[in-house]
Order: structure tokens, then C-alpha cells, then sequence
């Protein structure tokens, strides 16, 4: 079992708080690990610290055996690491198209300034990054909305788009911070099946998300965080049976999480 | 198609901006409109810089510092150094390209009005300098800075000596025009590039254009040098026409009129500060005769036309294509 990614007894304070304290786990090679928590348990702070927007305050995170914390974010983003956002985020003003093509930039074999005099190669670039873009959106079931401007897309397809534009990186680990947030039943399913597909393309992909009955069906593993602690981590089956866990989602022992 | 519509654009505006008005100019007699059109040039440069920081999402009330700074340069490497005055045109603005540079790194981390208040004090520090700078003559300035030589390549004249042209206005007016088209020429390739759509992702989302691995720091310095660069051009070609330069020859209210001619031309559109300029310098010229009542009239009008026209004048026209 090849380990992509280990996270090693990493924290994360502000000021006061300690927002992720010394959690430590491993992602395997293409597996859907999702990470649980309530609100404020620093899922999106782990998130931060293992994309390296965040530096973490003691510990560190390795990708193939090698650090990564303290790199800047597009260096992190360059190796293979990419993450999307709680919040939606998209290019609110550009085209669906336009999104996901921009989104391409990692792979351009061009300079900057082989785009500005339109070299040959950036035209390579161009062309490549046109058709991959395209492929993408009908993965994602964007076809129609393909030309308009992102702000106007209903909020299951800005999720969709987000994921779009973490897919046209060619990431080698996706993390998803709350995927499908906002979603109603449909959409979520749909959603999952997307996840799925996404996995399938070879991408490790880490979850962040409070849809319990989603993560219990679409996770390999589950790790549970509570107030920056991890306490517990397993099969999505071990997770719903584990007393720490049912405790700190509901404070009480004989209640079940609702899953 | 699209191509083919573009160059007949280019060639109508070189065709009327290099004939048409000369001929119109000489034929009325209105001499002193050669002054006023090439100032509208060189500011619209300066202006077109300013354009591109807010292209990635910065107001940058400081390019006067840059007009300041580029026209020190080419005074003094004429006057001091004797440096061939197109020689210096480039070196100004590499100059305040590099020193844009150095200031940039730090000052670019800072969005929003935190940016805009560095560089509106920007502006003023550059004033300051001028003043205290032994080589820069202190309140003095730098007067009688002698005319452009010509340049002549194989013995074929380029440009001729403008001193010894009867009146160097015309030609001022004719090398700055190019010197205009020139510069929007290179905007808009930047623009319909794909730098111009990495830059969109600054101004949209910087934290979602890092996360898909765009080096967001090295462009940000990489747009604010270009926009330098074109300050130091507009400035450093004002200083030869003018023949000095002083403290106050570009100050805080230079900065902001560059602002303005982005903002009321459009900042959708990469002419909207050529378009921008010339509305607010005629406008300014025109209401020259209200008196005591230019400036009311002058700021009412600004506010109402941001009012209703947020996205600038250029955005008439786009109005009208998508009601026809
Ligand atoms: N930049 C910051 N400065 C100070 N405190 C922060 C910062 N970012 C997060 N925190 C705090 O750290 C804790 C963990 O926040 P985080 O956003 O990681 O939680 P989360 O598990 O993602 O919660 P949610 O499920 O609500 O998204 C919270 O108490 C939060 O207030
Ligand atoms: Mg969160």
C-alpha cells in the first residue's frame, strides 16, 4: 500500500487557539478519504495546512516522501496537491469555458511570454487546454452552460464548476472542502457519482463534508476530528460504530449520528 | 473575419489621427489643438498603465510618482549625460519599470483601499525626492532641456532635429500618437493573450488563481512594471515638449485625473483610458468658461456619469449592440 500523503503530528495554533492539534494520518494512493467533524473541529485549517496556504506551527506534510509545508501554494499545487474551497469559488466574471481553461495553467508547456507573441507552442497550449477543458465540462454535465458567465450558474453546477477547475489541474491529490454543501437530495447523488468518476480518472481525492449518509457511502476511510483532535479514524462502517465518535457529534451516548 | 474588421479599426484611426487631424488643425488654424492632443496622448499612456493594475484588481492611485520619475531620468541623462533623448524614452520607463519592481514586491501583498493609500502617498514621496535629490536641482527643477536630436538610420532620417523644425509642435504631436497606438497596441495583445485572462483571475479570485497554480506574486509585479513602465513613458515624453520638469510637474492630482480616465472610459475595455482621457481633458477645457463654476460643474458631472455609467463610457456602445 503506496502512502501519498502523510500527515505528521501536525498542529496549527491562532493566537490562543489550537485549531489542529497533532493530528497525524496517511492517504493511500487513489482512495476517497474523507475528513468529519462539528462545525470548528479544523477541517478546513487541516485543509489549508496540507495545500500550504496555511504553514503549520509544529509538524509537517509529505507528498511521495517529500516535504511540502512551507512551499508556496501554486509550488504545492504544481506537485499535485490542489485544493477547492468551502465557499464556492469560481472566476465569478469569465465563462464556464473560460473557467475551466484558465484552470489549465499548470499544465502550459509555454512561457508567459511565448503567450503574449503566440508562439507555436502556446498555441499547442491553447488547443490542448480547449479540448481537455471541453472533456471536462461533459464530465461534469456542464455542456449547456458551457458559454455563460459563471455567476449566473445555479448552485449544484458552481460545485460542479468548482470541481472542474481543481479536475483541469490534473491534480494527483483533489481535496474538496464541503463539495456538496447547498445540495439538495438529487444533486447529491449526482454529486457523488461525480466524485466517483473522479477517483476513477486516478485522482486521490479528500473529502471534507457534513452530508453524513454521502461521506458514509462514498468514503474508503474516514477520519474524525473534534476541537483539532483526531479521534478516530477507519471504514465508514468501524467510524458509525465508534462510541468517541457518536459521543462528540451529539454530546450523548445513546443517540445514533443519523446516518 | 473578426481580423479583418480589426486592422480596418486600426488603419481608419491611424488614417484620421495622422492625417485627418493635422490637415483639420492646419485648415482651421487652431494651432494650439497640436498641444492639447498630445497631451491627451501621453496622459492616456500613463492612463493605460493605471488600467492595468486594475486589471488585476488594484486601484493605483500613484502613477504620477512613475510620469515624475520617467521624466527625471530622461532629463537627466539628456542634460547630464548626453544621452540621445530617444535613447532615454526606453530607459525611463525600464527605470520605473525595475523601481516598480522593488516597490511592488512589498506593496502588492496589500489589496483594496490599503494598496490605494500606499501608492496615493507613493506620489507624494516621489514629489519629496525630487525636492531633497541633489541631482534632480532641488525646487529649481531642470529647465532649457534641449529639444530631441533626429535619428537617421544609413543616412535615411527617421525623425528629423526637432530644433530645427520652425515649430516642433506637429511632429510632437505626430511621434506621440504613434507612441500612443503603439502602447495600446501592446496592452491590447496582453489583454487577448492569456496573460490578460490570468490577470481576470487575479482581479476575480487571487486565492482560487494560486490554488490552480498561477505564481500570483510574480505576475502582480509582472502587471504593475508594465503599468510603470508606460508612466515613465508618458512622463518622460511630456518632459521634452515641455523642454523642464519640476517637483510639481506630476502630483497627486495627476494621479488621481489617471484614475479617473480609466474609470470613466471603462475598465471592461482596453481603450477605455484613451477614450477616458480625452473626454475628461476636453471637458475640463470645455467648462473653461463657467469660470468660478468649473470645478462644480466639473465633479457633478464625473459623479453622475459613475452613477450611471459604472462600467464607463465604453459601455454605451456595448448597450447598444445588445438592444440591436
Ligand atoms: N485565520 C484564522 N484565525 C483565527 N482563527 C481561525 C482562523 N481560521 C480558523 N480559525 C478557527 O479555527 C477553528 C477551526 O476552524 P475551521 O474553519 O478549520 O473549522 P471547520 O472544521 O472547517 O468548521 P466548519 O465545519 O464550520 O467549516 C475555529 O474555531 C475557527 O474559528
Ligand atoms: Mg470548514
Amino acid at each position: 500500500m503506496t502512502e501519498l500523503l502523510q500527515i505528521k503530528a501536525v498542529n496549527k495554533r491562532f493566537g490562543g487557539l489550537v485549531a489542529v492539534n497533532n493530528v497525524s494520518f496517511a492517504v493511500r494512493e487513489r482512495e476517497i478519504l474523507s475528513v468529519i467533524g462539528p462545525n470548528g473541529a479544523g477541517k478546513s485549517t487541516l485543509f489549508k495546512l496540507i495545500s500550504s496556504f496555511l504553514n503549520p506551527t509544529s509538524g509537517e506534510v509529505l507528498f511521495r516522501e517529500e516535504r511540502i509545508s512551507g512551499l508556496a501554494p501554486h509550488i504545492v499545487a504544481r506537485k499535485g496537491v490542489v485544493r477547492t474551497f468551502q465557499e464556492t469559488t469560481i472566476f465569478k466574471g469569465m465563462t464556464v469555458r473560460d473557467n475551466v481553461i484558465i484552470a489549465h495553467h499548470l499544465r502550459s508547456n509555454a512561457s508567459l511570454a511565448g503567450f503574449y507573441l503566440g508562439t507555436n507552442t502556446a498555441r499547442r497550449d491553447e488547443d490542448e487546454f480547449g479540448r481537455s477543458a471541453d472533456e471536462i465540462i461533459d464530465f461534469l454535465d456542464l455542456g449547456t452552460q458551457r458559454h455563460e458567465i459563471a455567476s449566473t450558474l445555479p448552485h449544484g453546477h458552481l460545485r460542479a464548476l468548482g470541481i472542474a477547475i481543481g479536475l483541469a489541474t490534473n491534480p494527483t491529490v483533489l481535496l474538496l472542502d464541503e463539495p456538496f454543501a447547498g445540495m439538495n437530495h438529487d444533486e447529491t447523488v449526482r454529486a457523488v457519482e461525480m466524485v466517483r468518476g473522479v477517483r476513477k480518472r486516478g485522482v486521490t481525492v479528500l473529502l471534507v463534508e457534513h452530508d453524513m449518509p454521502a461521506v458514509m457511502n462514498i468514503s474508503d476511510r474516514i477520519v474524525v476530528l473534534n476541537f483539532g483532535v483526531k479521534i478516530a479514524e477507519g471504514t465508514p462502517k468501524e467510524i458509525q460504530e465508534n462510541e468517541k465518535v457518536i459521543e462528540a457529534y451529539l454530546g450523548v451516548e445513546d443517540e445514533t449520528i443519523g446516518f | 473575419m473578426k481580423r479583418t474588421r480589426n486592422i480596418l479599426v486600426v488603419a481608419v484611426f491611424l488614417l484620421v489621427v495622422l492625417v485627418g487631424v493635422p490637415w483639420l488643425i492646419e485648415a482651421t488654424g487652431r494651432l494650439d489643438l497640436y498641444y492639447t492632443l498630445t497631451s491627451v496622448a501621453l496622459l492616456s499612456i500613463a492612463s493605460a498603465g493605471v488600467w492595468v493594475t486594475f486589471y488585476i484588481g488594484r486601484i493605483n492611485i500613484g502613477q504620477g510618482a512613475f510620469a515624475l520619475m520617467g521624466g527625471y531620468v530622461s532629463a537627466i541623462l539628456v542634460v547630464q549625460y548626453g544621452v540621445s533623448f530617444w535613447l532615454t524614452l526606453p530607459l525611463a520607463g525600464l527605470f520605473c519599470a525595475a523601481a516598480s519592481v522593488l516597490i511592488g514586491l512589498p506593496i502588492l501583498r496589500l489589496r483594496g483601499v490599503y494598496f490605494a493609500m500606499v501608492t496615493l502617498v507613493l506620489t507624494e514621496v516621489a514629489r519629496l525626492l525630487a525636492l531633497a535629490l541633489p541631482i534632480t536641482n532641488g525646487a529649481k527643477g531642470m529647465v532649457s532641456i534641449p529639444l530631441p536630436g533626429g535619428i537617421s538610420i544609413f543616412g535615411l532620417t527617421i525623425l528629423p532635429d526637432f530644433a530645427a523644425l520652425p515649430n516642433p509642435r506637429p511632429a510632437f504631436y505626430l511621434v506621440s500618437v504613434v507612441l500612443m497606438a503603439l502602447c495600446f497596441a501592446a496592452l491590447y495583445r496582453l489583454v487577448h493573450s492569456r496573460i490578460g485572462k490570468l490577470c481576470q483571475s487575479l482581479q476575480q479570485n487571487e486565492e482560487l488563481a494560486s490554488s490552480i497554480g498561477v505564481n500570483i506574486a510574480y505576475l502582480r509585479v509582472i502587471a504593475y512594471a508594465f503599468s510603470s513602465f508606460l508612466g515613465g513613458l508618458g512622463g518622460a515624453m511630456f518632459v521634452a515638449i515641455s523642454q523642464s520638469i519640476y517637483p510639481s510637474s506630476f502630483t497627486v492630482t495627476d494621479s488621481v485625473n489617471f484614475m479617473l480616465n480609466c474609470f470613466l472610459g471603462g475598465l471592461g475595455h482596453v481603450f477605455g483610458p484613451m477614450i477616458g482621457t480625452f473626454v475628461l481633458y476636453f471637458g475640463w477645457d470645455f467648462l473653461f468658461e463657467t469660470g468660478e463654476f468649473q470645478l462644480l460643474i466639473f465633479s457633478s458631472v464625473l459623479i453622475a456619469l459613475m452613477l450611471f455609467l459604472p462600467n464607463g463610457l465604453l459601455s454605451l456602445r456595448l448597450f447598444g449592440k445588445k438592444q440591436g
